[in-house]
C-alpha cells in the first residue's frame, strides 16, 4: 500500500452547510448594531465606553475561564462578545466601570462557564448578569437616576418608571413614532425600536434566531397587555406602549431566542415566547419591578425543559400524526 | 459542497442530481486490472476455508468459501488467487479480503449457463446471485417460506450527486422491462413498483411498471421514507421493511437479474458514478473488486495526500483511506473530495440552536440525543429519546453549526445496542 498518500477518511457525511457559531454570533453582533449605534450617538462617549469596556472584559473572563478550566480557548467563536454586548446594551451610559466589571463576571463565569460553558448555560448569561445588579444595586439600573444628567431634547423620564408612578395619565408624552425612533430615555441598546426590529427581521430570515420565539412573545406582551387595557384603559397602558418600551424588542429578537436556554420544537417554542411575553406584562402592570423581562424570560429559561417535553411522534413511533 | 442559503430559517433543501448532469452521456469502460480483490462477510474459522492460493478461477466460476458450510465467491475475472487474509472492520466485524491476479482474456465458467438453462426462479438465485451488483445482498429478498409481497425497484439514486440508477432506467428500459418479469419469478412478489424522479417519468413508462414519481428531495430515497412516501406505510422503530413483506431493489440490480437470466451471464460488473472535485459526474464501469485507483486513471482523476475517496455519495458513504481498496458489488459511487474542501469534525458541546431538530426527516430530539449518545446512555437514548427511529441520513451533521459529529454519534448508539442485545441473547 502506498503509504505516502493516505486519504483522510472519517464518518458520513462528508459534505457540511457551512454554518458555524462565530458566523451566527458575528451576525447577532451585525444585527445589534443599529440599536446600538443609536445608543452610542445618543449618550455619547461614556455609551461607547460601556459597550467596548463590557465586550473586552466578557471576552477577557472567557479566556481566564478557559485556561482555569484547561480547556480550549473559545473566545473566538464570538459568544463571549455576543454576551458582553447584549449585557450593555442592557445598562444605562451612565454605568460606572465597576458595574460593568462585575456584570461581565456574573454573565461569563456564572452565567456560563460554571455550567459548562457554552450551550449547557441553563439560563441567559447577560441576564442573569442583568438582574444581579438589578437585585445589588437597584439605583445603578435605574433609569431615571442613572441618566439624571442627560437632555437629549425629548420628555426624559423613563416610559415604564413612568408609567409604574403616575398612571396612563403621562403616556401622552410618548407617540409610538418618538418611542419607536429612539426618542426615549432607558438602556443603551434599548430604545431605538426601529433599529431593533430591522436587526431581529435579518436574524429571523438568516435563521439566526426563531421567528416562533420571537413573534410568540410579542403576541403574548401584545394579548395580555390588551387584556389589561380593555379591561381598565385608566389603570393599564395600551399593548404598543408595552411593545416599543423597556427591553420588550430586546427579549424579543436577542434575549429570549437565546439557543441554550431556549426550546427547540415548534409548539415549545411558541408556548415559550407567549410564556414570556404574558409574565412579563404581568411583571409590569402588577409586580415590583418597572420592567418585567428580565425576570420573566429567565423564568421559562427555568421552565424550558419542561416545555421541551412537548415533541412531536417520532418516526415508526405510535400512532403517527405526520 | 452545498452551502446554507443566505435566507436560511427553513430546512434545507438538497436536490439529488439530475440525469442531465452526466458531465459525459456515455460510460467508461475500466479495463480489467492486473488485481482485483472481494471483500466478503465472514463468519467461520479460518482453518474451515476451502479456498486455497494459487487457485485457478475463471470469470464467473462459482467458488465455495468452505468446506462444509455453505457460502461462495463468484470470480469476477480469470487468474489466480494470490492471496486470501482476514481483516476487521472498525466495528470488529470479520471480513475476508481474496485478490486475485487477472491473466490474459476472460474464460467463462458454464456452470451456470448449464444450470439457467432451467427457467429462473428462487433456487437459481440463491445459489448464484448473492453478488448481484447493486444491492449489497440479493438474497435478503428472497424467503422461501413467507415471501415478499411488495418489491419497490429504486429508479433514483439512494444519495446526492449519485446518478447509477437514473442512468439504467434512462438508458435501458427495455432491458428493466425483462429484469422485473425474473424479479416476480424469483422473489414471489406479487406487487412491484418502480420508483423515479420526475424527469425519468417518460422513460419510466417504457418499462410497463407500476410507476410513483418521488419529489427528488434528499433523503427520500432512504428505504424507510421511500416506504412512506410510496406506500405510505410505516416501518416500526424497531422492525425492517421485511417484517412488512416490503423489500428494496436498485434498478440497476434488476438489470443485471435481466444479464443473469436472459442473457445467460453472471454480471461482474459494476455501473459506478464517479464524482469528482469539482462535483461533475461520470459514469464508469468496472470489474467488481478493481481498486480505486484504477478507476480514478482511467477517468484522468489525480488525488493527493488529504483528499478524500468516498465510497458512496456526500451523505452517507463509506471514507476509504487507500486507492487500493476496491469497489464491490453494491459500491453505486465514488466520492473525491478535494482536502481544501474536507470539513474536520469537532469536539465542542451542543449549543442547542435545534438546527439539527428541524432538519431531522424522522422527528427525532437530536439536540438530546446527542447529550445522551456523547456520555454512552445507548439504553436511554434508544428507550425515551427514539434513537431507533433514526433513518440514518446524516442531516443532523450536516447542518450541525459546531461541526459535532452528530451522525456518527447516531450509528455508534445503534451499534452498541445491537452489540449489547446479541449478547443478551448469547446469554440466554
Amino acid at each position: 500500500m502506498d503509504k505516502d498518500k493516505l486519504f483522510v477518511s472519517s464518518y458520513a457525511p462528508y459534505w457540511h452547510n457551512g454554518s458555524s457559531l462565530s458566523v451566527k454570533s458575528y451576525n447577532i453582533i451585525l444585527a445589534a448594531l443599529p440599536a446600538v449605534i443609536m445608543g452610542i450617538y445618543q449618550y455619547g462617549p461614556p455609551a461607547l465606553g460601556v459597550v467596548a469596556f463590557s465586550i473586552s472584559f466578557s471576552i477577557f473572563w472567557e479566556l481566564i475561564m478557559n485556561s482555569v478550566m484547561k480547556r480550549p480557548v473559545t473566545i473566538g467563536d464570538g459568544n463571549a462578545a455576543v454576551i458582553g454586548l447584549l449585557f450593555a446594551m442592557l445598562l444605562p451610559a451612565a454605568t460606572p466601570w465597576w458595574v460593568v466589571l462585575v456584570g461581565t463576571f456574573v454573565a461569563i463565569v456564572i452565567g456560563k462557564q460554571i455550567f459548562g460553558g457554552i450551550g449547557c448555560n441553563p439560563l441567559n448569561p447577560s441576564l442573569v448578569a442583568i438582574a444581579m445588579l438589578m437585585l445589588s444595586w437597584e439605583a445603578m439600573l435605574d433609569f431615571d437616576e442613572a441618566l439624571v444628567n442627560y437632555d437629549l431634547g425629548f420628555y426624559m423620564a423613563y416610559p415604564l418608571g413612568a408609567l409604574k408612578h403616575f398612571g396612563t395619565d403621562i403616556l401622552y408624552h410618548y407617540s409610538p413614532g418618538q418611542l419607536l425612533m429612539g426618542q426615549q430615555p432607558g438602556a443603551i441598546g434599548a430604545t431605538f425600536g426601529l433599529g431593533l426590529i430591522i436587526g431581529g427581521i435579518y436574524l429571523i430570515l438568516r435563521g439566526f434566531i426563531r421567528w416562533e420565539i420571537a413573534l410568540s412573545f410579542l403576541a403574548g406582551i401584545f394579548i395580555t397587555a390588551l387584556v389589561f387595557n380593555i379591561a381598565d384603559p385608566e389603570a393599564y397602558a395600551p399593548p404598543l406602549f408595552h411593545l416599543l418600551t423597556g427591553y420588550t424588542l430586546m427579549g424579543a429578537f436577542f434575549l429570549a431566542p437565546e439557543d441554550a436556554s431556549s426550546p427547540v420544537n415548534f409548539v415549545p417554542m411558541l408556548i415559550y415566547g407567549a410564556c414570556a411575553g404574558f409574565l412579563t406584562v404581568l411583571i409590569r402592570n402588577i409586580g415590583a419591578f418597572t420592567d418585567g423581562v428580565v425576570f420573566a424570560v429567565l423564568m421559562v429559561n427555568v421552565a424550558n425543559p419542561l416545555f421541551d417535553k412537548i415533541r412531536p411522534k417520532a418516526l415508526g413511533k405510535g400512532t403517527d400524526h405526520a | 459542497m452545498m452551502e446554507r442559503p443566505f435566507f436560511g430559517f427553513g430546512r434545507p433543501k438538497l436536490k439529488y442530481a439530475e440525469i442531465e448532469r452526466l458531465t459525459q452521456p456515455d460510460i467508461r469502460q475500466v479495463p480489467v486490472p492486473a488485481q482485483i480483490t472481494v471483500f466478503l462477510d465472514h463468519a467461520a474459522e479460518v482453518k474451515d476455508l476451502g479456498l486455497r492460493q494459487g487457485t485457478e478461477v475463471k470469470t464467473g466460476e462459482k467458488l465455495a468459501l468452505y468446506k462444509d458450510k455453505k457460502g461462495y465467491l463468484i470470480a469476477p475475472a480469470t487468474g489466480t488467487i494470490q492471496n486470501i487474509s482476514e481483516n476487521r472492520t472498525y466495528t470488529d466485524r470479520r471480513f475476508l479480503a481474496i485478490t486475485i491476479d487477472t491473466k490474459g482474456k476472460d474464460r467463462w465458467d458454464t456452470q451456470f449457463i448449464d444450470e439457467a438453462e432451467s427457467p429462473p426462479g428462487p433456487e437459481n438465485a440463491l445459489a448464484y446471485l448473492a453478488f448481484l451488483p447493486g444491492i449489497s445482498d440479493f438474497t435478503s429478498l428472497i424467503r422461501m417460506d413467507n415471501p415478499l409481497h411488495t418489491l419497490i425497484v429504486n429508479g433514483t439514486d439512494p444519495d446526492l450527486l449519485v446518478l447509477t440508477n437514473q442512468l439504467v432506467i434512462n438508458t435501458r428500459p427495455e432491458e428493466i422491462k425483462e429484469g422485473l418479469s425474473h424479479l416476480s419469478k424469483v422473489t414471489g412478489a406479487s406487487r412491484v413498483i418502480l420508483v423515479v424522479p420526475p424527469n425519468l417519468r417518460l422513460q419510466a413508462e417504457k418499462v410497463g411498471a407500476e410507476i410513483r414519481v418521488i419529489d427528488p428531495v434528499y433523503p427520500n430515497t432512504l428505504p424507510r421514507l421511500m416506504v412512506q412516501g410510496v406506500l405510505n406505510q410505516t416501518v416500526p422503530a424497531n422492525g425492517t421493511l421485511t417484517d412488512l413483506g416490503i423489500g428494496i431493489i436498485s434498478a440497476e440490480a434488476v438489470l443485471a437479474l435481466k444479464t443473469a437470466f436472459t442473457d445467460k451471464t453472471l454480471p461482474v460488473e459494476k455501473l459506478i458514478s464517479v464524482i469528482d472535485k469539482d462535483n461533475g459526474v461520470t459514469c464508469a464501469r468496472a470489474r467488481i473488486g478493481t481498486p480505486v485507483r484504477e478507476i480514478l486513471s482511467t477517468l484522468n482523476i489525480s488525488t493527493q495526500q488529504g483528499d478524500r475517496i468516498v465510497f458512496g455519495g456526500p451523505m452517507t458513504g463509506h471514507g476509504v483511506y487507500s486507492e487500493d481498496m476496491p469497489v464491490l458489488h453494491h459500491t453505486d459511487a465514488i466520492l473525491i473530495q478535494d482536502k481544501s474542501r474536507v470539513v474536520p469534525s469537532s469536539d465542542s458541546s451542543c449549543i442547542n440552536c435545534g438546527e439539527c431538530v428541524r432538519a431531522c426527516p424522522a422527528r427525532l430530539p437530536v439536540n438530546m440525543l446527542v447529550r445522551l449518545l456523547e456520555n454512552g446512555l445507548y439504553e436511554e437514548a434508544a428507550q425515551t429519546y427514539d434513537l431507533l427511529s433514526c433513518v440514518e441520513c446524516g442531516l443532523c451533521s450536516y447542518v450541525c453549526m459546531v461541526h459535532i459529529p452528530v451522525f456518527h454519534y447516531m450509528m455508534l448508539g445503534k451499534h452498541e445496542l445491537a452489540l449489547r442485545e446479541a449478547m443478551e441473547e448469547s446469554n440466554g
